[in-house]
C-alpha cells in the first residue's frame, strides 16, 4: 500500500472528525451562550470556543470583535480558516477524491454530498436554518461517514488508517474541550459549584453526548471531578481518552502485524493506553488536571508525528 | 473518393451487410422506444461509475460524459484479420524507425526520411541516443487510428505512440452492452475483449528492465500526473484491473539509480513503469525543470537500465503528422514488406508543390496541424465558411511546415442512435496494440462518431461520442 494512500486515508478521517468536532464545541459554546447570566460578556462566552479549536491567533489577526457571529462564521464557513467546518470538509473530501479507489463508492458519495451541501452555506442560510440544526447537519454528516465506512469497507490497512484518523483527532479534541472547560470557563474560584459552573459542565458533557451517560452512571449531581473522570478513564464512554486509546492501541497492533514491522506509534499508544487503563482519577487531580491533559495533547503531537514515519506520510 | 459514404450496415444497393445481418433484424424486432430507453440507462450507468473525460476551455461542468451510443459497430472476423496484421506490421515498423533513430540513423543515411524530420522535431530527445532500452521496444502500447472508406479499403489516420488514451472506453463501453443488450450477445457471437488488461500487465512484464531482480515478475506501476488529468479515470482503471499501485511522482523516488516507491511497509522497488505523462514532466532533472509531477534521477536510473518506462522516452517523433508520411516508407525499409495498410494521401506543405496544390484546393482539404491534437487547429474545407477559409490560409501561409492537407474522405458510416431516431454517421476506429515480447492486440478497440449530421469530427472533444466495437467470431 502506497504511503500516500494511508495518508489520504487517515487525514480524510481526521479531518471529518475535526469538523464534528468543531461542531460540537461551537453547539456548546451557542448553549452556553443562551443559558449564561447576563454579566457573562460576548467575550466570556466566545473566547473559549477559539480556545479550544486552537483558533485564538488567526481569529485575532482577522481584527473582528470575539462575538457570536464573527466567531461563529470565523469557525464554521471562513474558508481562510483551514480549522473551519468547511476547510476541514474541504480537505476531507479533496483527501478522498485523490484516493478514491481506497474508499467505498458509499463513503464518496457521504463526502462528496457533504461537502456539495456545505459550499452552498454561507452565514444567511445556516442563521435561517437554525444555528443548532446547522451543528447537528455537521454531525449527522460525521455520523454518516464514519458509519457508512464501517458498514462498507473491506477490513484491511486502508480501514485501519481511516480509523486511526478518527480515535487520534477524537482523543486529541476531548482533551482540549476538558482543559479549557476547567481553565478557562472558570473566572473566579466563587463560580465553583454555583449555577453557572452547573451549567458549563453539563453544557461540556452534552458537547460529547455524554450527559444522559453521566445521569445514568453517577446518579449524582454534576461535579467535575466525575465529569473528569468519564472523559479520561470510563471504558464505556465512546468519546473519553480511554476508548479513544484503546481503538488505536488495537488499529495500530493490527497494522504492526500485518506488516510485520516494529512501529514506535504502536509503542506510544500503548504506553498511554495503558497509563488511562490503570490510572486513577485522583492521581490525575493529584498532578494537575491541567498538566495532565496537557501531556495528553502533546503525547498526541507525537504520536501524530510518530505514524507519520512509521508509514512514510512525511514527503 | 469523396461521392456517397460507405455505410457498414446498408450496402449500396439496400441489402444489409453480413456482419450486421443479426443486428438489422433484430432492431426490426424490437419495440420503438426501446433504444431511447436503454440510452437514458447507458447514461446512468456511466454516470455512476464515474467514467467520465474533462473537457477544458468551455465552461460549465469539466467533468462530462463522452456520449455513448447504444448500437454496435460490428466488424467480420475476416475483415478484423486482415485489418490487424496491417497494424502489427506497422507498428514493428515504428519499433524499429524508434530504434534506428536513436542508434545508427540508417534510414536517414539511406536518403529514405529528410534528417530534420528527425533530429530537428520538437519530439527528438537527442538524451536517448544510443540508450539500449528493453528488448529495443519503444512503443509498448499504440492507439492507430484507422478510419473505414470502401468495402475493402482502411487507411491510417495517425498513428499513437505516446501515451494513447480511450482503452478504459473500449472495455467499459463492452461492459455496459452486456448489461444493456443480453440477447444481443445471444444472437451474434462476440469475440471478448476484457482481457486486455491481463494481456496488457503481461506485456508489461515480458520486458522487465536489465537489472530487475525478480524477471518472472517484476514490479509494474502505472504513473499518473494525478487526479486533475483528463484521463485519471482511466489511469484509476488500468491501474485496478492490473492489480498494480496507481502511482504519482511524489510517490517515487531515485536512491542509487533505482527506483523506488513509498510503501506502509517501506521502500519498495519499481521495474517497469506505465507512464501516463508526457515525456517533458517526467524527471526535472533531465527534461522540465519545472515538473513538479515528475521524479529526480528517473531518467539517469531508466538509462542504467534499473527501470524500464512504457512507452519509451522520445517515442513521439514517429508520430508527428509529418513523420507518419514516412511509415510506408519505413515498413518497406525494415521489414522488407509493402505495407498492408495505407496511409491517407498526404500532402507535406513543407514542399513546395504540395503547398501550391493545398491552398488552390483549400475548399476540398482537411488541414491539419503537423503537431495539433484531438481535433484543434484544424481546417475542414467542405465544412467550412469562406472566411474561416481565408483566415486559415493566412496561417498556412506564415508557416507552411506545421500543416499537412489530406483529401476530404468519405469516412464510412454507422447506424446512430440521434434525435431523430436511427441514422448514419461517420466513424472511426482506434485499435491498441500491445507489444512486448509479441505483438498483441484484443479484437476491438474504440469506434469514435461524429454524432452531428454530417459531421467528420469524431473527438471526444468536439462532439463525438463512442459506440461498442464487435468483431464476430468467424
Amino acid at each position: 500500500m502506497l504511503s500516500r494512500a494511508a495518508a489520504s486515508l487517515y487525514w480524510m478521517s481526521r479531518y471529518m472528525e475535526r469538523a464534528e468536532n468543531m461542531a460540537r464545541i461551537l453547539d456548546v459554546s451557542y448553549r452556553m451562550s443562551l443559558s449564561a447570566s447576563d454579566e457573562h460578556s460576548q467575550r466570556t462566552q466566545w473566547e473559549p470556543a477559539l480556545v479550544v479549536a486552537g483558533c485564538e491567533l488567526p481569529f485575532k489577526d482577522t481584527g473582528r470583535k470575539i462575538e457570536a457571529r464573527n466567531v461563529i462564521e470565523f469557525l464554521a464557513l471562513d474558508a481562510s480558516n483551514m480549522s473551519s467546518i468547511r476547510s476541514s470538509l474541504w480537505t476531507a473530501r479533496e483527501n478522498a477524491r485523490a484516493m478514491r479507489t481506497q474508499i467505498t463508492t458509499e463513503m464518496w458519495e457521504a463526502l462528496n454530498a457533504t461537502w456539495l451541501e456545505m459550499r452552498s452555506l454561507d452565514y444567511a442560510k445556516i442563521e435561517a436554518m437554525g444555528l443548532r440544526a446547522f451543528f447537528d447537519w455537521v454531525k449527522e454528516r460525521s455520523h454518516l461517514f464514519r458509519g457508512v465506512g464501517y458498514g462498507t469497507m473491506p477490513r484491511d490497512a486502508a480501514y485501519r488508517f481511516v480509523r486511526v484518523g478518527t480515535f487520534l483527532e477524537r482523543a486529541d479534541s476531548t482533551a482540549r474541550l476538558l482543559d479549557v472547560k476547567y481553565h478557562v470557563l472558570l473566572p473566579t474560584a466563587r463560580d465553583v459549584g454555583g449555577a453557572v459552573d452547573y451549567y458549563q459542565w453539563g453544557a461540556l458533557l452534552r458537547s460529547v453526548s455524554a450527559f444522559q451517560a453521566y445521569r445514568r452512571i453517577y446518579r449524582d449531581v454534576i461535579r467535575p471531578r466525575r465529569v473528569a473522570e468519564l472523559l479520561i478513564l470510563r471504558d464505556d464512554m465512546p468519546r473519553s481518552l480511554r476508548v479513544s486509546f484503546g481503538e488505536l492501541t488495537q488499529l495500530l497492533d493490527q497494522l504492526r502485524e500485518m506488516f510485520q514491522r516494529d512501529y514506535l506509534s504502536a509503542r506510544l499508544a500503548d504506553q498511554m493506553y495503558n497509563r488511562l487503563r490503570f490510572g486513577r482519577i485522583d492521581d490525575v487531580f493529584e498532578q494537575g488536571l491541567h498538566e495532565f491533559l496537557t501531556e495528553v495533547v502533546n503525547s498526541n503531537v507525537a504520536l501524530g508525528k510518530a505514524i507519520a514515519d512509521d508509514f512514510g506520510m512525511t514527503y | 473518393m469523396g461521392g456517397t459514404p460507405f455505410d457498414e450496415m446498408t450496402a449500396a444497393d439496400g441489402s444489409v451487410r453480413a456482419a450486421y445481418a443479426g443486428l438489422a433484424a433484430w432492431l426490426k424486432r424490437i419495440p420503438a422506444d426501446l433504444i431511447g430507453r436503454k440510452r437514458l440507462e447507458a447514461d446512468l450507468l456511466f454516470r455512476r461509475l464515474g467514467i467520465t473525460f474533462a473537457v477544458y476551455g468551455e465552461g460549465g461542468d469539466p467533468e462530462r460524459l463522452i456520449p455513448f451510443d447504444v448500437i454496435p459497430r460490428i466488424v467480420t472476423s475476416a475483415e478484423w484479420t486482415s485489418l490487424s496484421e496491417g497494424l502489427v506490421q506497422r507498428v514493428q515498423a515504428l519499433n524499429a524507425f524508434l530504434y534506428d533513430v536513436y542508434h545508427d540513423m540508417e534510414i536517414v543515411r539511406a536518403g529514405k526520411i529528410p534528417e530534420e524530420l528527425v533530429v530537428g522535431n520538437a519530439q527528438y530527445r537527442p538524451e536517448m541516443r544510443g540508450v539500449d532500452v528493453p528488448g529495443r521496444i519503444y512503443t509498448h502500447i499504440a492507439g492507430i487510428d484507422v478510419v473505414r472508406v470502401a468495402e475493402n479499403q482502411f487507411y491510417v489516420l495517425e498513428d499513437n505512440v505516446r501515451t494513447p488514451s480511450g482503452v478504459s472506453y473500449m472495455l467499459e463501453n463492452r461492459e455496459a452492452m452486456m448489461r444493456l443488450f443480453p440477447e444481443l450477445f445471444a444472437i451474434n457471437r462476440v469475440q471478448p475483449v476484457g482481457h486486455y488488461p491481463d494481456e496488457l500487465l503481461k506485456s508489461l512484464r515480458s520486458l522487465p528492465p536489465a537489472s530487475c531482480a525478480d524477471k518472472d515478475e517484476p514490479t509494474v506501476v502505472v504513473m499518473t500526473p494525478g487526479a486533475y488529468n483528463s484521463a485519471y479515470f482511466e489511469h484509476v482503471f488500468l491501474a485496478e484491473q492490473m492489480g498494480v499501485e496507481l502511482v504519482e511522482g511524489q510517490d517515487m523516488f531515485v536512491e542509487n539509480d533505482i527506483v523506488y516507491m513509498r510503501t506502509v511497509s517501506g521502500p519498495k522497488r519499481v521495474d517497469t513503469i506505465y507512464r501516463r505523462l508526457d515525456d517533458a514532466f517526467l524527471d526535472p532533472d533531465a527534461f522540465n525543470p519545472e515538473s513538479v509531477l515528475g521524479v529526480r534521477g528517473l531518467f539517469a536510473a531508466y538509462r542504467k537500465g534499473n527501470v524500464n518506462l512504457a512507452n519509451a522516452v522520445g517515442t513521439g517523433v514517429a508520430d508527428d503528422k509529418s513523420v507518419y508520411t514516412y511509415v510506408p516508407d519505413m515498413v518497406r525499409f525494415y521489414l522488407g514488406e509493402e505495407p498492408k495498410l495505407a496511409n491517407v494521401p498526404t500532402y507535406s506543405l513543407r514542399k513546395a508543390d504540395d503547398l501550391k496544390y493545398t491552398l488552390e484546393h483549400l475548399p476540398e482539404l482537411v488541414v491539419k496541424e503537423v503537431h495539433g491534437s484531438g481535433g484543434y487547429g484544424m481546417l475542414v474545407g467542405p465544412k467550412s465558411t469562406k472566411e474561416e477559409i481565408e483566415a486559415f490560409r493566412k496561417r498556412i501561409e506564415a508557416h507552411p511546415e506545421n500543416y499537412i492537407a489530406q483529401p476530404t474522405l468519405a469516412l464510412s458510416t454507422c447506424p446512430t442512435y440521434v434525435d431523430e431516431g436511427i441514422a448514419p454517421r461517420h466513424v472511426d476506429l482506434r485499435p491498441y496494440l500491445l507489444v512486448g515480447k509479441e505483438v498483441k492486440l484484443v479484437p476491438g478497440g474504440l469506434t469514435r462518431v461524429a454524432l452531428r449530421k454530417g459531421s467528420l469530427v469524431v473527438n471526444s472533444s468536439q462532439g463525438g461520442g463512442t459506440k461498442d466495437t464487435w468483431v464476430l467470431e468467424s
